[in-house]
C-alpha cells in the first residue's frame, strides 16, 4: 500500500519474522517516501523494535521483502548500511570510554572526518562531559551521546526508537534538529508517547500482536483506535 | 586493515582501562604453576613434563580471555555498532584475533620467565629463541581459533562452558604439535636448541588451515 507519494525511502511487501514459536511481525507491507516520517505505534511487544532492528538489517526477515532506498535487503544491506542511523534501546556506546573517544570510534569505522564528533557534541551540549568515561554519565547524558552517535555520519535514514527516553524536556528539544523533522532524513520512529508520534508522522503503522491494525495516514487514525490499540 | 587497526586500537584501550582480561590470563597462569609444583611433589622439571605443563598453562589461560574477547560487543552493543557500519566484516576476525595475540604475548612474556624461575630444571636462556618461534606460531592458532570459537559461544546464554567445550577439542592439535616441539626444548641435556622442524611444519599448518576456516566462514557468525 503507498500512502506517500515520492521516491520511497522503505518499501515492505508482506514482511514476516518469527522467534521460535512466536510470531513477531506478520503481513506488514506499506511504502515510505523519501524525507517522510513513519510512526511505528503498538503496545509493548508488538512488534516495534523487531521492525526496526529488521530496517537496520541487524535482523533477517523469515518471509516478504524489505527494499531500503531501491535495494534488498538483506541481500543488499551493505550498500544502505553507512546510510542507517538507528537509536535504539541500548546506546551502543562503550562504558569504559569517554564520549569522545566513542565518537571518534564510530567516525573512524563510518570514515567521517574527525570534525564532525566536536560538531555533533556541541549540537547535543556534551563537550564539557565529553571527556568522562560513559559509565559516569547520567542516563540522559547517555541518551545524548547515543543521538549524537546516531546521526554522527548524516544519515538519510533515521531508526528512532523511544529517541526521547530519559531525556528531560530541554535535552528534548535540544535533539529535535538532530532526529527531527529539521534533520531531512526518512525517519521511523516509535515513541511511548503515541500522540507525540502521531503529531510527527506522515506515516502510522499500528501494530498489534505482529500484525498490522493500521497502515496510512495520521489523520484516518483516530482517538477511538488509538485507545483500541493501547487496551 | 584500516577498519581491524580501528577495532583493535579500541579493544586495546578498553583494556588497558579496565584491565580485565590481561591480569586474569596471567594471574591464572602463575598459579597454576604453583600448583603444578606441589602436585607433581617436584622441585623442577625438564623435558616432555615441564613442556606439557607450560602449554597446558597457557592454554588454559587463553581460555580466559577467549571468553572475555566479544564480552563488550555483546553487552555494550559493540556488534549492531560495527554490523551497523559500512565496514567489511572480517575486519572484527582480524582486530579480535589480534588483541588475542597481544594478550597471549603479554601473558606469556610473564608467565614463560616465571615458569623458568620457579619449576624448570634446566636454564631458559637455552631454549628461548626456539621458545619464542614456538609460542609465536602457537598463538596464532589459538588467537584465530579462539576468536572462532569465542565468537559462537558469545550468542549463547552458556558462553563460559561453549567456549572451552569448543575450543578445546579444536586446539588439541595445535596443543601436540606445541608440546612435542617444546619438549626437546626444554630437556635437562640440552639436546637442542631449535624445535624440531616437523611440528612447526604441523602448527603453520594448522594455523593457516584454521585462519583460511574462519575469514570463510566469520560473516556467518555475525548474521542473526
Amino acid at each position: 500500500m503507498s500512502v506517500v507519494s515520492g521516491p520511497p525511502a522503505i518499501e515492505l511487501r508482506a514482511l514476516a519474522r518469527h522467534f521460535g514459536e512466536r510470531t513477531a511481525l506478520r503481513d506488514v507491507s506499506l511504502t515510505v517516501a523519501a524525507g517522510a516520517t513513519l510512526a511505528v505505534l503498538g503496545r509493548n511487544g508488538a512488534g516495534k523494535t523487531t521492525l526496526l532492528r529488521i530496517l537496520a538489517s541487524l535482523l533477517r526477515p523469515h518471509a516478504g521483502e524489505v527494499h531500503l532506498f531501491g535495494e534488498p535487503l538483506p541481500a543488499r544491506a551493505h550498500v544502505v548500511r553507512g546510510q542507517l542511523g538507528l537509536l535504539g534501546h541500548e546506546p551502543l556506546l562503550y562504558r569504559d570510554l569517554t564520549g569522545r573517544e566513542n565518537l571518534q570510534y564510530h567516525a573512524r569505522l563510518h570514515r567521517i572526518e574527525p570534525e564532525r564528533v566536536e560538531e555533533v557534541l556541541q549540537a547535543v551540549q556534551m563537550e564539557r562531559r565529553a571527556s568522562d568515561p560513559v559509565r559516569l554519565l547520567s542516563r540522559g547524558m547517555v541518551q545524548r551521546l547515543a543521538v549524537a552517535r546516531a546521526v554522527l555520519h548524516r544519515p538519510r535514514l533515521l531508526l528512532l526508537d523511544e529517541p526521547r527516553a530519559n531525556l528531560d524536556p530541554a535535552a528534548s528539544e535540544l535533539i529535535e534538529g538532530l532526529i527531527g523533522r529539521a534533520s531531512g532524513a526518512t525517519r521511523v520512529l516509535t515513541s511511548h508517547d503515541p500522540r507525540a508520534a502521531l503529531a510527527e508522522a506522515d506515516v502510522v503503522l499500528a501494530l498489534k500482536d505482529g500484525r498490522p491494525a493500521f497502515v496510512g495516514e495520521p489523520g484516518g487514525f483516530g482517538a477511538d483506535r488509538l485507545a483500541e490499540l493501547y487496551a | 586493515m584500516k577498519t581491524a587497526m580501528v577495532v583493535l586500537r579500541k579493544d586495546l584501550r578498553l583494556e588497558m582501562r579496565t584491565w580485565e582480561t590481561v591480569p586474569a590470563m596471567v594471574l591464572f597462569a602463575l598459579v597454576t604453576f604453583v600448583i603444578f609444583h606441589f602436585g607433581l611433589n617436584r622441585a623442577t622439571i625438564d623435558g616432555q613434563l615441564a613442556a606439557g605443563v607450560l602449554v597446558v598453562t597457557l592454554l588454559f589461560a587463553a581460555l580466559l580471555g577467549v571468553n572475555r574477547l566479544f564480552v563488550a560487543e555483546r553487552e555494550q552493543g559493540g556488534f549492531d555498532a560495527f554490523l551497523l557500519a559500512p565496514v567489511d566484516r572480517t575486519a572484527l576476525l582480524v582486530a579480535k584475533a589480534s588483541a588475542l595475540f597481544l594478550f597471549l604475548v603479554v601473558l606469556e612474556v610473564i608467565a614463560v620467565p616465571a615458569f623458568g624461575l620457579f619449576l624448570l630444571g634446566p636454564p631458559l636462556g637455552h631454549a628461548l629463541p626456539g621458545l619464542i618461534l614456538l609460542l609465536a606460531l602457537a598463538n596464532l592458532g589459538l588467537s584465530v581459533i579462539g576468536t572462532f570459537v569465542s565468537a559462537i559461544a558469545i550468542h549463547t546464554r552458556a558462553r563460559d562452558l561453549i567456549g572451552p567445550m569448543l575450543g578445546l577439542p579444536l586446539l588439541v592439535p595445535a596443543l601436540i604439535a606445541t608440546a612435542r616441539a617444546a619438549g626437546p626444548l626444554l630437556a635437562a641435556t640440552h639436546a637442542s636448541s631449535a624445535p624440531p622442524g616437523k611440528w612447526l611444519l604441523i602448527l603453520a599448518l594448522y594455523d593457516v588451515v584454521f585462519g583460511l576456516i574462519a575469514y570463510a566462514v566469520f560473516d556467518f557468525l555475525l548474521e542473526d
